[in-house]
């Protein structure tokens, strides 16, 4: 494209970002191209309206809730950097990385998925995700074809079934506990394109 | 002992069978042998002139004659579906075989058994697996089983893997097997044969196929990861199609003559390869859109909606095989095509039919095809031997599958986003087995054009042994030993389902976001054109608003819920519970003491549901108004009891009993009368809401009591029930749940449930908008209930159609709750009212079932 991303050295960070998402310099690229695409106004930061060029995710039904992840709480914008760092939740785990405990967790690996995927239900970040919270995200998918009153008695299930502790609320370790069965890394990858 | 027991169990079936066999043979033989000697001296004997009807003298009327040869062909069939029936039972019997051992190997070995009585009793083999029956009896309900219980998400989204190992995967195999062969032949390896390359391309070609019938014989058995069962599932089957394109492609080639084939004919052979694959898979698709289209309209014939779909399924076989098109290819798809929009526009009982008969039939040819298999090697003739040949296939077979598997994977890991593991590959090679296709197609070889047949078929025969005898068999210890990753075997919950779905949006919104254009992306716009387009032309208007996901699964967890609920009620003697408030408050009590350690989850439930509604967030009824409920209801009862039985002798027609057992062929109830059915309609509908409305009074203040269980029960329940009553209803008098309990107790219920309309409509709070369309026509009707029109009637449907509920994988757990419910109410109130005894025993277990509703109620607020 222009002159002006043709190379990784113009990306701020470049280096640092890749070796922390473990982002080729081709991705890193590539997602810059993304960032610029979308940054319309051209400063750096997109604001979650920024997200609505993107038509599909008008479409998606819980679109809203992903785009509020990207946005840590009281902040308005998100730099590239934060952006990259969201976005590497998404790339397959590697199989051949060494586990040293010093380092900290990848955010590709399968926990960090998760806890994003708890995220999207958790938007009070409270650490819990609520019977309310639970409630939008499946009034979102569900659509019209579920009635108001089902809707709650579905939720009401969902969570009596991770709910251990009885408090009315899913924690993190209970959602991780529900979802032991689920192959995370299978089910929260994508393949970024070089 | 034990095992002692099964050894002989199993010899005693296999003398069983034999001597069966034997005789059949034997009067076979002797029979053919009479008949040929009646025909030959027709005055011979008076015996085989009458029993054959051949002689010229009449000698008079025969009381009973024996016609062998008349019904000999569908006889032999039979019989032998029996035996092979008959031997998969007496092998299944014995679990610490099967389980070492793959029920196909020991059915091949059954099949050397009975080959082997046979050819004592012949001397020569009678029985063979020809290609015809093979192709058009055997093959088609197998694929068709297959196409149709066909995982679709799991299949398309490896679809691509799938598709290279079918097809790259195949030709590599046949061209290499070909190539060596002829190469080894040229040095001399296999003395003298009369073949050339082209025969041994053919060779190759047949042999290339991995068996569906045979992997998924041993895959099923052992339980793999889902993705190395579809990845080998998807490609056996797929790889069927191909080797049969690849056979004829060859098959034109060997008849060409090898010095007529130029490049010209080269690409036409590589171009039809295409178009075959390609346009049997295109008929496939075609049947199978119209088998859904079928289906949106089969309403009024139920009863051989099933059949349209075999029908349908076969015609698709047979027209890509006209078009000598690629048939096995033409009827996966059409099964896969077909089976979402059949399964939500078909009845349930339709579905439930259509899957049990398809694996009726394709387990059953599964059974004989493998049985044959095993006869057919008892047969002198096609036994020619060639060490080199015979052993150099096996050798190459085996070794080409693990290098074809092993580079085609090494390229498919540098596009997968999961790649696929050594160990699966592993697997996925030794897993090649061959079967009945390569010996269908071997015995389909024409022996003028090729003399050495006889050692290409019983080469087949051996390879196809040894990969199912031998790889069967070490398949199981090797996927233990490599720890192969197994499927997860988990129970079913909601939340995993929710989860699903979430990551499934999650998925594509990131794709969207980080703009690329992946798999993800491209599953969304074919769901949304799919939505648009594909449901709007081929399903039902009604099956389409229920299907979402989640719901269903929510629904199924608590219809297993309820069963489970009344499976524990029926044990403690009562379900009166399930009528009663006020019983049920007691019973509740009393099985908190008793059954907290029996059925710890369900009281877990429960104690959660306490914090839940305790609170008051859902059900705001203020607890005033539900103890002049609960007062109301017990003033009435008396009153009730009186008039409920004198409705009864009203209105009761009279002498059902005899209409009941009548036989029709085309509807299961028989109930002819329009104007009963449609009264017994009505009244259980009534029943339904009423009990329903009900529960929601009776429920929802009770806070202590309230509990998830329950709550399925009266909410839910009803609700579903009443509605899959109105649905069956349209479609006529076919119903079968109208049935004794059901019909007799329905006023009667409706009657002792008017204390509680009464109090409901004095004003107690439904907050819930949803249900009030249902309550509506109630009110309307509820005066004259029995003599309502037909437009009340039918304005009772409507709401209740529009919220209807389907259950495509649980059909009978509806059915199985009604009777059961109100069978239980019936016997309750009428033998409290008559038999005491039948109270005393009931008191042993339950305290009276109507009592003083207060005190409980003290007790808790």
């Amino acid at each position: 494209m222009g002159s002006s991303n043709s190379s990784v050295n113009n990306i701020p960070n470049a280096q640092e970002l890749m070796q922390e998402t473990g982002f080729s310099a081709a991705h890193i690229l590539r997602l810059h191209e993304r960032f610029e695409f979308l940054d319309k106004h051209k400063c750096g930061q997109l604001r979650p309206q920024d997200f609505g060029a993107v038509q599909e995710l008008a479409l998606n039904p819980i679109g809203d809730s992903i785009i509020s992840a990207f946005f840590s709480p009281g902040q308005e914008t998100v730099d590239f950097a934060s952006f990259v760092r969201i976005l590497a939740h998404f790339r397959p785990t590697d199989r051949n990385q060494s586990r040293d405990g010093a380092q900290q967790e990848p955010a590709n690996s399968s926990i960090r998925k998760l806890k994003f995927a708890f995220q999207m239900y958790d938007q009070d970040r409270d650490g819990k995700i609520s019977r309310a919270e639970l409630l939008q995200v499946l009034r979102a998918m569900l659509g019209i074809q579920v009635t108001e009153e089902q809707l709650q008695s579905i939720a009401e299930r969902a969570i009596q079934e991770a709910d251990l502790d009885r408090d009315d609320a899913i924690s993190f370790d209970e959602f991780r506990k529900s979802l032991e069965k689920v192959d995370i890394d299978h089910k929260m990858s994508i393949r970024f394109l070089r | 002992m034990q095992r002692c027991g099964y050894v002989h169990l199993w010899l005693l079936g296999s003398v069983l069978l034999i001597c069966l066999i034997s005789g059949v043979t034997r009067v076979n033989g002797d029979v053919a042998l009479t008949h040929q000697e009646s025909r030959l001296n027709p005055s011979k004997s008076n015996l085989n002139q009458t029993e054959h009807g051949h002689g010229s003298v009449i000698t008079g009327i025969p009381i009973v004659t024996f016609k062998w040869h008349h019904v000999e062909t569908p006889y032999l069939v039979a019989l032998w579906i029996l035996v092979a029936g008959l031997g998969k039972l007496v092998i299944e019997a014995n679990h610490h075989v099967t389980s070492v051992i793959p029920e196909s190997a020991l059915l091949i070995c059954f099949g050397f058994i009975l080959g082997g009585i046979i050819w004592g009793a012949d001397k020569v083999q009678t029985f063979k697996l020809t290609p015809t029956v093979f192709f058009f009896y055997l093959l088609p309900q197998i694929i068709l089983d297959a196409g149709y219980s066909m995982p679709n998400k799991l299949f398309f989204s490896n679809m691509g893997a799938i598709l290279i190992y079918a097809v790259i995967g195949t030709c590599w195999n046949a061209a290499s097997l070909g190539l060596s062969l002829w190469g080894c032949h040229k040095g001399g390896a296999m003395g003298d044969l009369d073949l050339g390359l082209l025969q041994y391309l053919l060779f190759g070609s047949l042999m290339a196929a991995v068996d569906p019938v045979a992997v998924i014989a041993v895959f099923e058995q052992v339980h793999v990861n889902e993705v190395l069962f579809i990845m080998v599932f998807g490609e056996s089957l797929l790889n069927d199609g191909v080797t049969v394109v690849l056979f004829n492609v060859f098959d034109a080639f060997v008849s060409l003559g090898g010095d007529k084939i130029d490049a010209v004919e080269i690409i036409k052979g590589i171009i039809s390869f295409f178009v075959v694959a390609f346009g049997g898979s295109l008929v496939g698709f075609v049947f199978g859109l119209l088998i859904s289209l079928l289906t949106r309209c089969t309403k009024n014939i139920q009863i051989i909606e099933p059949g349209f779909v075999f029908v349908l399924g076969y015609l698709a076989y047979l027209t890509a095989e006209m078009l000598s098109l690629s048939a096995i290819l033409s009827i996966v798809f059409c099964g896969m095509c077909c089976q979402k929009y059949i399964n939500s526009n078909m009845d349930e009982r339709s579905v439930t039919t259509v899957r049990y008969v398809m694996k009726v039939l394709a387990n059953g040819s599964e059974t004989i095809i493998f049985v044959f298999l095993g006869i057919s090697a008892i047969d002198k003739e096609i036994w020619v031997w060639n060490t080199g040949f015979i052993l150099l296939t096996l050798l190459f077979v085996l070794v080409y599958r693990f290098i074809g598997v092993f580079f085609l994977t090494w390229i498919l890991n540098k596009f997968r986003l999961v790649p696929v593991e050594l160990i699966d590959q592993v697997i996925m090679s030794y897993g090649g087995l061959r079967g009945a296709v390569a010996y269908g197609l071997a015995v389909m070889l024409d022996e003028n054009k090729i003399k050495e047949k006889n050692l290409m078929v019983s080469t087949t025969l051996i390879v196809v042994y040894f990969t199912v005898i031998l790889q069967g068999i070490t398949m199981k210890p090797l996927v233990n030993w490599l720890k192969v990753k197994r499927a997860a075997v988990g129970e079913l919950t909601l939340i995993e389902k929710v989860q699903d779905k979430v990551f499934d949006h999650m998925l594509v919104a990131i794709e969207d976001i980080s703009g690329q254009i992946g798999h993800n992306y491209m599953r969304d716009k074919w769901n949304n054109f799919e939505e648009k387009w594909m449901t709007c032309i081929l399903m039902k208007p009604s099956a389409r608003k229920n299907r979402d996901y989640v719901f269903k699964v929510f629904h199924k967890l608590n219809l297993k819920d309820a069963m489970r609920y009344v499976t524990e009620g029926e044990r403690r003697g009562s379900l009166e519970f399930v009528r009663n408030e006020t019983a049920f408050i007691d019973f509740k009590k009393k099985f908190d003491d008793d059954f907290s350690e029996v059925m710890p989850d369900i009281m877990a439930d429960t104690s959660d549901d306490y914090s839940d509604t305790s609170d008051m967030r859902r059900d705001p009824v203020p607890s005033v108004s539900l103890e002049m409920h609960e007062q109301t209801m017990n003033g009435m009862r008396p009153l009730e009891d009186v008039n409920s039985h004198h409705l009864l002798q009203q209105h009761l027609y009279k002498g059902r009993k005899q209409h009941r057992h009548r036989y029709s062929r085309s509807h299961f109830d028989v109930n002819k009368d329009e104007n009963e059915v449609q009264e017994i309609f009505q009244r259980t509908m009534r029943t339904r809401l009423e009990s329903f409305k009900s529960g929601k009074m009776g429920v929802a203040p009770l806070k202590h009591i309230t509990k998830h269980l329950k709550k399925d029960q009266q909410q839910k329940m009803p609700n579903g029930k009443s509605l899959d009553k109105s649905k069956t209803y349209h479609s006529g008098d076919e119903d079968f749940e109208f049935s004794e309990g059901d019909s007799a107790s329905g006023f009667e219920a409706s009657a002792s449930s008017f204390p509680m309309r009464v109090t409901y409509r004095a004003g107690a709070g439904i907050e819930n908008p949803a249900f009030m369309p249902d309550l509506d026509p109630m009110a309307q009707v509820q005066i004259p209930p029995w003599l309502a029109e037909a437009e009340v009637d039918s304005s009772m449907v409507a709401p209740s159609q529009r919220a209807q509920l389907r259950l495509p994988w649980t059909p009978s757990n509806l059915r199985r709750l009604a009777p059961l419910r109100i069978s239980a109410h019936s016997t309750d109130s009428f033998m409290l009212a008559d038999a005491p005894a039948a109270q005393q025993r009931d008191n042993d277990q339950l305290p009276p079932p109507p009592p003083p509703p207060a005190p409980p109620h003290g007790d808790h607020m």
